[in-house]
């Protein structure tokens, strides 16, 4: 089956070049920064995550979302949803690939960071979360190995593999929350110490992974002959504009607890945010962006006749992708260390090489989509023929 | 088989490269450099004796290292009864005094690059040759 | 690709997973670690450091501590602020007692420097998200960093409520200008340090280093290190009669460093 990775147009191969050259380029900025360090990066003695575990906890968010396409089709039996599962699926693997490449850029001693599992310590958020992302990794991969190759082959998969994808559907749910976890049980943070964070994880998640999906299903359409269905994505786009609407919900839940009760610890991020705190203000236009992308994109979805224009659903959820993006990468986790427990504002901003490491991670991962849609590609058209 | 000269020449040629360090020192008798670390002048006696030392100082340091760090166990008796304070820069480093003169020849020799140096000191209290 | 080829490239993949899982055979030891203390080793069942900021006031240009410690640790002096690295300095009050500041505080004190190090909390939150136990708390409550098991997450300065902690941005020797110390390790990029209340100093029967040069500079009752579980230590005594407060309590990580006010 990996074969069929092999041979492709010349528009395959012209992205699969851009995209290594890219990749080759974050892991020569990368060689960098294991010589120099993490001084290479924006990030500071006040703001010690930045980019890096930005996307990671972003990333983490469209792998789960593959159970947004699982449950349905292997739960509730939708058929519809047939030819999207195995982009689902994909999806996932790229996801959470990429999204271990950028803890394992983010370690100070990557070297050392199988000490993880060779000194398991149980109380830790981040040993599970390596545990789950490696399980998660390959359910996945085992998951789509198995269900594709029968396809393929025109028959059943075999019985047990049904367990599993079973099992797969509260792990993404678990991967998810495991990452909420490792922010939301820190009351050093008071931004971060809110019991909303995992379902705001999950509902973002569940808008961005799909949309993220849906992008991936009409650039497939347009330029191959897979066609995942127009039920499915129409499915797929209600799924985002409910996802999105809870998302919407709980942001307003969580301002409104901040500004309301008024007591500065829980304010003070948001005034950050969205109004900029004692004249430092970087992220103040994001977060607008942000808020005004995400709030006209739902109220876009909620008319069918837009949301089943194939061309407006494209650029909405570019928009969706965007705003969440922006949210979860740039919003949350920076604004977490702002103020400092000293009452300090840092700002932070990323540097060109950690951006470069950044695109290069990026690159790896749309290379592995490139690949494994190239291949889910190929194995229907044959089936189709 | 096909192309079996070319085959059969190229292996042969592989072998002998490949064998080259043995076959070479046993014609010419010169087995190359060998490392020659300075031992310490007026100290005779190591923690371990010698040949454990050479075998296993790094599963003795190690050790050293947790029961320091980790259990806040400081002192090591030897197999020979001696009492030892369990330290790289203050015992190890007492005596063997300068690495460059003396973890870093064999080290070297064999291209092992261990990352005790980057933060442990010797005497001299700069980083070493490496 | 044919049957068997696929099959003995699947077998050889797993064999070679299986290799390199088996566990490294490391030979043992041959002598044996003692139990023994070392002779005049400081214990305790609770290390703990009162801080009379009223006294510490007084002096109000006074680092002696601050440079007593980071000489004798080989802490880099990094001047660029978002890398520096400091295990013991002076923070405003207003910042190190956020909840205790109000508008109508005693003139002049909001502004005034507090000494702030690491609390060697009794529930040190720190400790509990760190993934290797690269950080812990030892039994006389110390909370203790192994270097060498760091792998550089930055997890526990995301959890420490008091910023006490600083990680190596890039290699600090360059930056150790005040002459490096070959008795204590310097540390490597990449690992996380802090104050870890002289732990080579207490072997040796001395306390900290901070502890010292005060009472040698400012005299007996500025900063006083001892057992807070020992009714009859002078910490446990001052703590008696004195009122004292602690950074972010509501948090409940019991820290052990006493500010007398």
């Amino acid at each position: 089956m990996l074969e069929k990775a092999l041979h492709g147009s010349r528009r395959y191969w012209t992205l699969i070049g851009i995209l290594s050259a890219l990749a080759l380029v974050g892991v020569l900025a990368y060689l960098k920064q294991l010589s120099a360090g993490l001084v290479i990066t924006g990030l500071s003695r006040d703001v010690p995550w930045g980019l890096y575990i930005a996307q990671f906890t972003f990333l983490v968010g469209v792998a789960a979302s593959a159970v947004m396409v699982v449950l349905p089709y292997y739960l509730h039996n939708y058929k519809a949803f047939g030819r999207l599962t195995i982009l689902g699926e994909f999806l996932a693997i790229a996801a959470v690939t990429m999204c271990m490449l950028f803890i394992f850029v983010d370690m100070g001693q990557p070297t050392r960071v199988l000490n993880v599992i060779l000194y398991p310590t149980p109380n830790s958020l981040m040993f599970w979360d390596m545990m789950v992302l490696l399980g998660y990794l390959i359910l996945n991969i085992l998951i789509a190995y198995v269900t594709f190759t029968s396809e393929e082959k025109g028959v059943h998969p075999p019985s047990w593999i049904k367990p599993i994808i079973i099992l797969s559907i509260p792990w993404a749910i678990s991967i998810h929350t495991v990452t909420a976890f490792l922010y939301s049980g820190l009351g050093a943070r008071p931004f971060w110490l809110t019991a909303i964070l995992a379902p705001r994880f999950l509902a973002s998640a569940f808008a961005s992974g799909p949309s993220l999906l849906i992008v991936f299903c009409l650039i497939l359409r347009k330029y191959t002959t897979f066609d995942a269905g127009e039920e499915a994505i129409k499915k797929l786009s209600q799924i985002v504009t409910y996802a999105m609407a809870i998302n919407i919900f709980f942001v307003l839940v969580e301002l409104f607890t901040a500004l309301y009760s008024d007591i500065p610890e829980h304010k003070h991020h948001f005034e950050y945010l969205f109004f900029g705190l004692h004249g430092h203000n970087a992220l103040v236009p994001f977060m607008w962006t942000s808020q005004f992308l995400a709030v006209t994109a739902l109220v876009l979805l909620l008319f069918p006749k837009i949301r089943n224009n194939f061309t407006y659903l494209f650029v909405i959820c570019v928009g969706i992708v965007a705003a969440i993006w922006i949210e979860k990468g740039l919003g949350m986790v920076v604004t977490g260390f702002i103020p400092s427990p000293l009452g300090k504002v840092t700002e932070y901003s990323p540097t060109l090489r950690e951006g470069l490491i950044t695109l290069g991670i990026y690159a790896g991962g749309f290379l592995i989509i490139t690949v494994l849609y190239k291949i889910a590609v190929s194995v229907r058209e044959e089936l189709e023929a | 088989m096909y192309d079996k000269g070319k085959i059969m020449a190229g292996l042969a040629a592989f072998l002998v490269m490949i064998t080259l360090p043995f076959w070479y020192s046993a014609a010419t008798g010169k087995a190359g450099v060998k490392p020659d670390p300075v031992l310490p002048k007026t100290e005779k006696k190591c923690v371990e004796s010698r040949q454990y030392m050479r075998d296993a100082h790094m599963d003795l340091l190690n050790r050293w290292r947790d029961a320091v760090v980790r259990e806040d166990r400081h002192i090591y008796v030897s197999q020979d009864g001696t009492r030892y304070e369990m330290s790289l820069n203050n015992t190890c480093m007492k005596c063997h005094e300068e690495r460059a003169q003396f973890c870093d020849k064999c080290h070297t020799y064999m291209g092992e690059n261990p990352f005790c140096w980057d933060c442990h000191l010797d005497k001299k209290g700069v980083k070493g040759v490496l | 690709m044919d049957e068997s080829r696929r099959a003995f490239l699947k077998t050889a993949g797993c064999a070679i997973l299986g290799a390199g899982l088996a566990a490294p055979i490391t030979r043992a030891v041959a002598g044996a670690v003692s139990a023994d203390a070392m002779p005049g080793e400081l214990t305790a069942g609770r290390w703990a450091i009162a801080v009379n900021v009223r006294k510490c006031l007084e002096r109000e240009d006074c680092r002696a501590c601050i440079d007593a410690c980071h000489v004798a640790h080989n802490v880099p002096l990094i001047k660029d602020p978002l890398r520096e690295i400091k295990w013991i300095w002076k923070e405003p009050f207003k910042d190190t007692f956020a909840a205790e500041t109000h508008p109508y505080l005693e003139k002049g004190l909001a502004g005034k420097n507090v000494l702030v190090l690491c609390n060697h909390c009794d529930n040190p939150p720190c400790v509990r998200v760190c993934p290797t136990k690269a950080t812990w708390k030892r039994p006389d409550g110390i909370v203790m960093m192994d270097q060498h098991r760091c792998i550089g997450c930055r997890y526990c300065i995301a959890g420490c409520p008091y910023g006490s902690r600083s990680f190596n941005w890039q290699d600090p020797r360059p930056f150790i200008t005040t002459g490096i110390k070959p008795e204590y390790p310097t540390r490597m990029k990449g690992v996380v340090e802090k104050c870890t209340f002289c732990t080579e100093r207490l072997i040796k029967g001395l306390p900290p280093a901070c502890v010292e040069v005060c009472n040698k500079v400012a005299g007996p009752g500025t900063m006083t290190f001892g057992d807070i579980r020992d009714p009859n230590s002078e910490v446990a005594r001052m703590l008696k009669d004195g009122f004292s407060i602690r950074r972010k309590p509501e948090l409940g990580t019991e820290p052990q460093i006493f500010y007398l006010v």
